[in-house]
């Protein structure tokens, strides 16, 4: 066992837990954050991508420990107040989603991209390309992809008009 | 996964330290492989050391006409760093097609190659650019540091520090990855070293890993086009054959992906 601290969606948080506690397990069971899924065994599907100090990452394929200090960003950790982070938002008004359960993965690794490679600067092949680690066994890539690329621009819109 | 203890080393000394209390320790370089294969239970280290935070393994530094590239930098550091984009550009986009984005964030170069799996991608470029692992006892070559399928040169208590790539004149990297798990079928690195001097390495469909394609290292010395390379086959001999492909579609995809890999030096 070892105490495991870090700031959780903004949050500082700390538990004890056994050493092979994965981080999706510490979020999921001991934090109660259910909206990071695990929809495989094998590290392939992405359902379980969460942000760790800024960068996408395979909950599923990293201990609790390791993220000891870390700041992590689940799904429930984007929207602000009442309103969905733009990328929510795209996702919903372009149906990005059949099921759903690949959603929470798809979303986080969708403000990832956005990150790195800045608003607005996304198109359709680069979103495809970096949608590889993200699985959807529903196949409804098409309007996931739609959702990424609107929210994409529409984020380079907001960018503009705060300047 | 079974239980085990995880240890976050601070320093090349402590890492040395803990693995040599533990009963059967393992190295964690990012754990992406090592963690799927412990939730498998395929592995059950009883303790886990993890490098990451060592800082002597981190960075990417230009030394004399190498890039230095520490053990613990990430695929995503390699293939987003804009020196080695700009003196090994081969090297940097192998790393940018390494697993997906996910994986890139976590897996490092030092973790890759001490794992030796024979459809990394690494090796090959080590082997290529005629690269020297240096770890926390000495140099090594990466031919002599690559033994075999899963198998180095590394002692068990043994940490690769950095690995040192000579600027090449000409490098690129072509591979055909399984469809499935996105591993590479067969890769092949091309590289023109500072020297003029050739080198073509391949990964993925070795039975005993990366080797050296010498036949098309001559044929390219001389002219340095992908025709060069099209008729010469590495044969089946040596190919790994499994449900995912014979011997002989081995053999004829590194022909292709070495055709490939001289076209995309331009």
């Amino acid at each position: 066992m070892s105490k495991v601290s870090m700031v959780l969606n903004g949050k500082p948080v700390a538990a004890d837990v056994e050493d092979r506690t994965l981080l999706v397990s510490f979020i999921r069971e001991v934090r109660g954050l259910t909206g990071t899924h695990v929809g495989c065994d094998t590290s392939q599907c992405g359902a379980c991508v969460v942000h760790v100090d800024g960068k996408a990452v395979k909950s599923c394929t990293m201990l609790a420990a390791q993220a000891d200090g870390a700041e992590v960003v689940t799904l429930e950790g984007l929207a602000s107040g009442g309103a969905l982070h733009p990328v929510q938002a795209a996702f919903k008004e372009n149906h990005g989603l059949q099921c759903g359960f690949c959603t929470p993965g798809m979303i986080m690794s969708a403000v990832d991209m956005i990150n790195r490679h800045g608003a607005g600067n996304l198109d359709e092949t680069t979103i495809r390309h970096e949608l590889e680690g993200n699985i959807c066994r529903c196949t409804g890539y098409h309007n996931i992809v739609k959702a990424i690329k609107a929210a994409s621009d529409q984020m380079a819109g907001m960018a503009q008009a705060a300047e | 996964m079974y239980e085990t203890s995880y240890h976050r080393a601070g320093s090349l000394a402590e890492a040395a330290q803990l693995i040599s209390n533990a009963d059967d320790g393992k190295f964690l370089g990012g754990g992406q492989t090592l963690l799927p294969t412990m939730k498998q239970r395929l592995a059950a280290p009883s303790d886990i050391v993890d490098l990451t935070k060592i800082p002597e393994l981190k960075g990417i530094r230009e030394d004399g006409g190498s890039i230095v590239i520490g053990a613990a930098t990430t695929h995503y550091e390699v293939a987003s760093s804009a020196l080695l984009k700009e003196k090994i550009p081969g090297l940097a986009a192998l790393a940018g097609g390494i697993g997906d984005p996910a994986v890139r964030h976590m897996g490092t170069l030092g973790g890759s190659i001490a794992n030796n799996d024979p459809a990394a991608d690494y090796p090959s470029a080590l082997v290529a650019l005629n690269a020297t692992v240096a770890t926390s006892k000495r140099s090594l070559s990466a031919e002599d540091f690559f033994v075999g399928m899963f198998e180095t040169a590394l002692d068990d208590d043994e940490v690769v520090v950095s690995v040192s790539f000579p600027i090449a004149q000409k490098s690129a990297y072509s591979k055909y990855p399984n469809p499935a798990s996105r591993y590479a079928m067969a890769g092949v690195f091309v590289a023109r070293l500072g020297d003029g001097s050739v080198r073509v390495a391949v990964t993925g469909a070795g039975q005993n890993g990366v080797f050296r394609a010498t036949a098309m290292e001559d044929a390219l010395s001389g002219n340095w086009s992908p025709d060069a390379v099209a008729g010469i086959e590495v044969g089946a001999d040596d190919m790994l054959h499994d449900i995912h492909g014979s011997a002989d579609y081995r053999s004829n995809l590194v022909t292709v992906m070495a055709k490939r890999a001289v076209a995309a030096t331009g």
